[in-house]
């Protein structure tokens, strides 16, 4: 397995990975961990001519929490956030998910950032984004924008980064009191993808009721993707269980039309477990939340 | 240390793979040393129009490229090594010449001095092709109106193979109860942790050729490379290095092993060819693959009085080196397991497909019958309700020690089933597990048990009784015990390991049966220049066969040694006794002779028994009179998840007889792997082909070798029943565990779902099929409380 | 187009010119002669090119030499130190971690990373360490207890 040849920088700044990448463009890609980019070069399935090495870059490394929310360094790797205490108490979904990555060596060595930019259909990490709410901090060497979770993700494999914008940072916004957050996955067995993934977060009011929700299921289609209605038929009830597995029923509505069908899953079965899983991973959160 | 026989002798080759000082075949380079890649065929059935390596060879750095039309002259037909009556036989050219007939097939090679560069090299060779229908399936294949693959085979058929023992009409007419089944016994991919390697190393001057192959029968290999090349045997060494394991798939000659040193040769430096992963996905054979049409009867009482069978056996787009004696003789032979069965029938199709060849894959059509014969059992247990266990007790075959004959015409040597039985039980709690399950039934778990009582053939030989079934070399082994003059031996075999510890097995008898210090042997395989011709390592056969043929080495060894002792002690032999390493003189405990003493004197020849040769070594082959035949019973015990239909393996007993044990703890990690993949066939393990002969589960990502996680630790026993086929009364043991586990595990899974009416699973009994069949009895993702 | 890089691998510091897309696995076995470190799979899955970069297991296929410039390595060459076997390493041999021998470097480079996260770890929790690296041989049964066992040792018990 050898993959084409390229130029290789490895920038010491920010400001000079930026500049390399507006230098390059299209024939330019950054590699941060490199485990969702240099399998795909090593299959020739990506050939980009350029390699912009930000793995030298220190301040993308740190997480951070606040009372305003949490903050995620795009080179942070999963292992650094499985095992954050700031990231289990502020986003324990998070926490689970990156935990549930591959196998120790992807995640000692696969980062966030990496991941959501190459947003795998089948990834963890996008769903988990998605119901957090995060937002993503994108540069160019000129200025920086952020990215909403819901405006994030576009298609298979495309995201709403553009050629010249590179990831730093990763925002969660505090998700207050009485929330709680969770990921379940059912993992295919080969891979450790997830076949289907469903990350939930939870707000419950005063009385119990479910003032806000946010799921989010991965592996099912071409992209994370919102579960709106079940989301919907959460609020404003008491999550008992026949609430919750009324709500979780819903979990694959959105992705009508869209759901994978290939040897490790029907689209049928995808669907059923896209469903268990939400159930599976709401009714956690909702544990989490004090409910 | 002077070790016995039955101690865990802990293992002689783990210094240097702890350390990583072991030499795999990619750790061998030489100085001027080539990296050749291999052109393969993206399509599954086509013609080859054009070939043009011409942008390849402009590549700076590439040293040359060849098509089959370019090495014509030295690239015969790839041999097949065991022939069943009426094989079709069609050419198997190492490079495709015209056609292709499976993704994969090479097509043309390119060398180049970087590795990096015979890549890019060979991805510039530009093949055109013409595409032709494609059939992938073995029962398709049959069909009138199937692409056909070779024209000397019609309907692809390759070998058709036939069985019938005892009355099946009075059989049947005495039956109550007939119960029928398809089963399909999935394709499987090896995935032994190194792939395949060839380095070849010519001196023109010498016309000397070297191969470092990653095999399993070196000796075997330079005798067809011989043959397919014309190169003369005396001229070719093949090495096999430490094999980073094989199970089956690196028993064959492979295209690549001869393309390789005819390259090597014709370029008069050394190259070196590793094969990837995805590349050896589709080059290297695939093992099982059977589509088969059972039918089991039998009366309500629990007698089951027949069995017979229909089996589609694929063999891939060509006959691999063993492929005909995989579904055949060690498939249709075992069909009576440990049963008393009247009759048995068994008729195999071999059948061309556009896929990768299949071939023995560890058990090798053992595991394929015991899942029919095991999975069988148990749907007529299901049909006339009653328990597996009894049933299975009832149809036993008693405890034999001379011999049993069952009505497929073979001979077991010895067995006592019931033995194995009765201690896998006692290791289980079989009444306390059924009360468990119904608890766990009536709080919406399920959990279910699978029982599986296997025997098998193992110890590959004897030659003369093999030739009457197709086999087309000698099945003996060989060896060599040379004691050096200072009294350390040398043990030289001529099976050849690829990961079973022979090193430490081998000199763990040596030193028994001497009496010197297990540090003082050493024992050297796999190098047809240092050992005498020998057969190789499969089938279960190098303690059963090699080890007998070592202990024949050392009987004469010693017999020579005591003949000088005596000699020089000045009395007769039979006053000679050894004992721990000493010759001494009987009764008079004094009078003794060390064995490094009698060593030096050998050599130093100076007082030898008149006409005596000096020296103290002795070769040996050594030919059986029969196979021997492991048994046992292994238990499986599986929960269900009922959301998503997934199968956790919570527990695995495995009670197994390989007669005499050499070293238990060796013994222990055979059957815990071989379990591993027995586990993995029923669960997880499938190659899938699309309609157009595209492999689907192309690289690991989507093929699922078995995980630390998905896997228990394993609880295992073992009852001694020894054989009388060899000197050594052991067994082979080295498949026992995967010959097993498939039928336990999937006996679980169906008695898990009983209760809905389930009778059979295909397998791997995937998290899918299990959701759909609690799906449609409405048991699915029930209410949670 | 080739890059300068100093690689500090078992405690010695090494500097080549290497093409950028050399991967760190063929780095450490064809330029360095460091063949311990075995390359078993195309896809990130097998875990036999486990190596430990600045302290953390990585699959050293998955990683292009250059990557490594300025930082260190350990390989299975490296366990042993002074002539004295790691833990991990004689816990293998005692408790029979391996046969073809093929997964082990990397497969002892995992527990050998595990034993430094979590000194005492549950089966399960050393099953889930060794998820990224594929045993065919031993069933992970003998390498679950030579884990075990390493543990142990490491702890000052027998």
């Amino acid at each position: 397995m050898v993959s084409n040849n390229f130029e290789y920088f490895a920038p010491e700044t920010f400001d000079e990975a930026a500049r390399l990448l507006a230098k390059y463009r299209d024939d330019g890609k950054i590699v941060a961990g490199g485990y969702s980019l240099i399998p795909l070069m090593k299959l020739r399935l990506a050939s980009p001519s350029v390699l912009i090495d930000i793995g030298g870059i220190d301040e993308l490394r740190s997480i951070t929490s606040n009372g305003g929310g949490l903050s995620v360094g795009s080179m942070a790797t999963y292992y650094e956030i499985s095992r954050s205490a700031a990231v289990q108490s502020a986003a324990p979904a998070l926490a689970e998910a990156a935990g549930q990555v591959a196998d120790v060596q992807v995640r000692n060595r696969g980062t966030i950032g990496g991941s959501l930019a190459h947003s795998d259909p089948a990834g963890d990490l996008p769903a988990v984004f998605l119901a957090l709410g995060g937002t993503i901090v994108a540069k160019t060497r000129r200025g920086s924008r952020e990215i909403a979770a819901d405006r994030f993700f576009v298609d298979l494999l495309t995201t709403a980064l553009r050629p010249t914008e590179i990831i730093t940072e990763i925002r969660f916004p505090s998700a207050g009191a009485r929330s709680g957050s969770a990921y379940a996955k059912f993992a295919n067995k080969a891979s450790h993808y997830a076949v289907a993934g469903v990350a939930a977060l939870v707000t419950l009011g005063a009385d119990g009721t479910v003032t806000d929700a946010r799921v989010a299921v991965t592996g099912v289609g071409s992209k994370a993707t919102r579960a709106k209605r079940t989301e919907r038929i959460l609020k404003g009830k008491e999550p008992t269980a026949s609430v919750i597995r009324r709500a979780s029923d819903r979990a694959a509505v959105e992705l009508a039309g869209d759901v994978t069908d290939d040897i490790h899953a029907s689209a049928e079965y995808r669907e059923h477990l896209a469903k268990v899983m939400a159930e599976n991973a709401i009714t956690s959160a909702v544990e989490r939340a004090g409910g | 240390m002077v070790v016995q026989i039955g101690d865990s002798v802990r293992r002689i080759e783990d210094p240097r793979l702890i350390t990583g000082n072991g030499t795999y075949v990619d750790d061998v380079v030489l100085p001027g040393l080539l990296h050749l890649s291999i052109v393969r065929s993206p399509y599954a059935h086509a013609k080859i129009t054009r070939i043009d390596v011409s942008a390849a060879v402009n590549i700076p750095g590439v040293v040359a490229a060849f098509t089959a039309a370019d090495l014509a002259d030295q690239l015969g037909s790839l041999p097949v090594g065991w022939i069943v009556e009426g094989t079709k036989l069609p050419d198997h050219p190492p490079l495709a010449i015209d056609t292709v007939r499976y993704v994969g097939d090479a097509v043309a090679v390119v060398v180049a001095d970087d590795k990096a560069i015979a890549v890019d090299a060979a991805e510039s060779v530009t093949v055109d092709y013409e595409q032709l229908p494609v059939v992938v399936g073995s029962e398709e294949a049959q069909k009138p109106d199937a692409p056909q693959l070779h024209a000397e085979a019609p309907e692809n058929i390759a070998f058709e193979w036939e069985v019938n023992g005892g009355d099946w009409e009075a059989a049947a007419r005495e039956a109550e109860v007939v119960v029928k089944q398809k089963i399909i016994n999935q394709r499987l991919i090896p995935n032994a942790m190194e792939t395949r390697g060839v380095v070849a190393d010519y001196n023109p001057g010498s016309k000397q050729l070297t191969l470092w192959s990653s095999t399993q029968i070196p000796h075997l290999l330079r005798m067809l490379f011989s043959a397919v090349t014309g190169h003369p045997e005396s001229r070719v060494r093949v090495i096999a290095p430490e094999v980073g394991g094989a199970f089956g798939s690196k028993l064959y000659i492979y295209a690549e092993e001869v393309i390789t040193g005819i390259v090597a040769k014709q370029l008069g430096r050394p190259v070196k060819w590793i094969e990837g992963r995805q590349e050896n996905y589709q080059a290297t054979t695939h093992g099982r693959d059977h589509v088969t049409y059972a039918e089991i009867i039998g009366k309500r009482d629990g007698t089951i009085l027949g069995l017979r069978c229909t089996v589609h056996a694929n063999v891939g787009a060509y006959l691999s080196t063993f492929a005909p004696l995989i579904p055949t003789i060690y498939f249709g032979l075992m069909l009576a397991g440990q049963y008393k069965i009247r009759a048995i029938g068994c008729k195999t199709f071999g059948v061309f497909t556009n896929t990768t060849p299949v071939d023995a894959y560890r058990g090798a059509g053992r595991p394929e019958a015991t899942y029919l014969v095991e999975r069988m059992v148990d749907l007529f247990a299901q049909e006339i309700k009653r328990d597996p266990v009894a049933v299975r007790r009832k149809n036993m075959i008693g405890a034999f020690r001379r011999g049993h004959e069952v009505p497929t015409g073979v001979m077991y040597d010895t067995g006592n089933y019931k033995g194995t039985l009765n201690k896998a039980l006692e290791m289980f709690d079989y009444r306390g597990f059924r009360k468990e399950q119904r608890a766990a039934r009536r709080e919406g778990r399920l959990l279910g048990v699978g029982f599986s009582c296997y025997v098998e053939i193992s110890g590959a030989a004897p030659s003369a009784v093999a030739a009457s079934l197709g086999a087309g070399a000698g099945l003996w082994e060989s060896n060599t015990v040379r004691v050096h003059p200072t009294g350390s031996v040398t043990v030289y075999t001529g099976t050849s390991p690829h990961g079973q510890g022979h090193e430490t097995s081998f000199a763990q008898i040596a030193s028994a049966e001497l009496g010197i210090d297990i540090d003082n042997i050493e024992v050297l395989h796999g190098d047809t220049d240092r050992q005498q011709f020998g057969t190789g390592t499969f089938g279960s056969r190098s303690i059963a066969v090699g080890g007998g043929a070592l202990s024949l080495s050392l009987k004469k060894v010693l017999a020579k040694a005591k003949e000088i002792a005596a000699h020089q002690m000045g009395v007769s032999d039979s006053q000679v006794d050894f004992v721990n390493g000493n010759f001494v003189v009987e009764d008079i405990p004094e009078r003794s002779m060390g064995f490094a003493e009698i060593a030096w004197e050998a050599y130093h020849a100076k007082d030898l028994p008149h006409g005596m040769e000096p020296g103290l070594e002795a070769t040996s082959f050594f030919d059986p009179a029969n196979f021997t035949w492991p048994f046992g019973c292994h238990i499986a015990v599986v929960e269900i998840n009922q959301d998503t239909g997934d199968v956790k393996l919570i527990r695995y007993i495995g009670v197994d007889d390989v007669g005499n044990i050499i070293n238990p703890m060796i013994l222990a990690g055979m059957v815990h792997g071989g379990a591993a993949q027995g586990i993995g066939q029923a669960l997880w393990e499938t190659a899938v082909y699309s309609d157009d002969g595209q492999l689907i589960t192309g690289s690991m990502l989507d093929y699922a070798v078995p995980n630390a996680k998905n896997l228990p630790s394993f609880e295992l026993g073992h009852t001694v029943t020894p054989t009388r086929e060899n000197p050594l009364g052991a067994k082979g043991a080295g498949e026992t565990g995967t010959i097993a586990a498939s039928p336990a595990v999937v006996n679980a899974c169906v008695d898990a779902l009983k209760h809905i009416g389930v009778t059979h699973i295909d397998m791997p009994v995937t998290s899918e099929k299990v959701w759909r069949l609690l799906d449609a009895a409405g048991k699915a993702r029930p209410r949670r409380k | 187009m080739s890059y300068e890089i100093t690689v500090s691998v078992n405690g010695t510091e090494y500097t080549d010119s290497v093409e950028p897309r050399l991967l760190l696995a063929d780095y450490l076995r064809d330029t360095l002669g460091l063949t311990g470190t075995h390359i078993g799979c195309d896809t990130t899955s097998c875990g036999a090119c486990t190596i430990l970069l600045d302290g953390s297991s990585v699959k050293s296929c998955t990683l292009f030499a250059v990557q490594a410039n300025g930082h260190s390595v350990t390989t299975v060459e490296g366990l042993a130190k002074d002539g004295e076997l790691h833990p991990v390493q004689a816990a293998f041999h005692e408790e029979h971690g391996l046969q073809c021998g093929f997964c082990t470097p990397g497969m002892m480079i995992s527990i050998a990373q595990l034993l430094d996260r979590n000194p005492n770890p549950t089966e399960a929790e050393i099953r889930e360490g060794i998820l990224g690296n594929l045993c065919r041989c031993t069933g992970y049964h003998n390498i679950v207890k030579a884990a075990q066992t390493a543990a142990q040792t490491a702890a000052g018990g027998s």
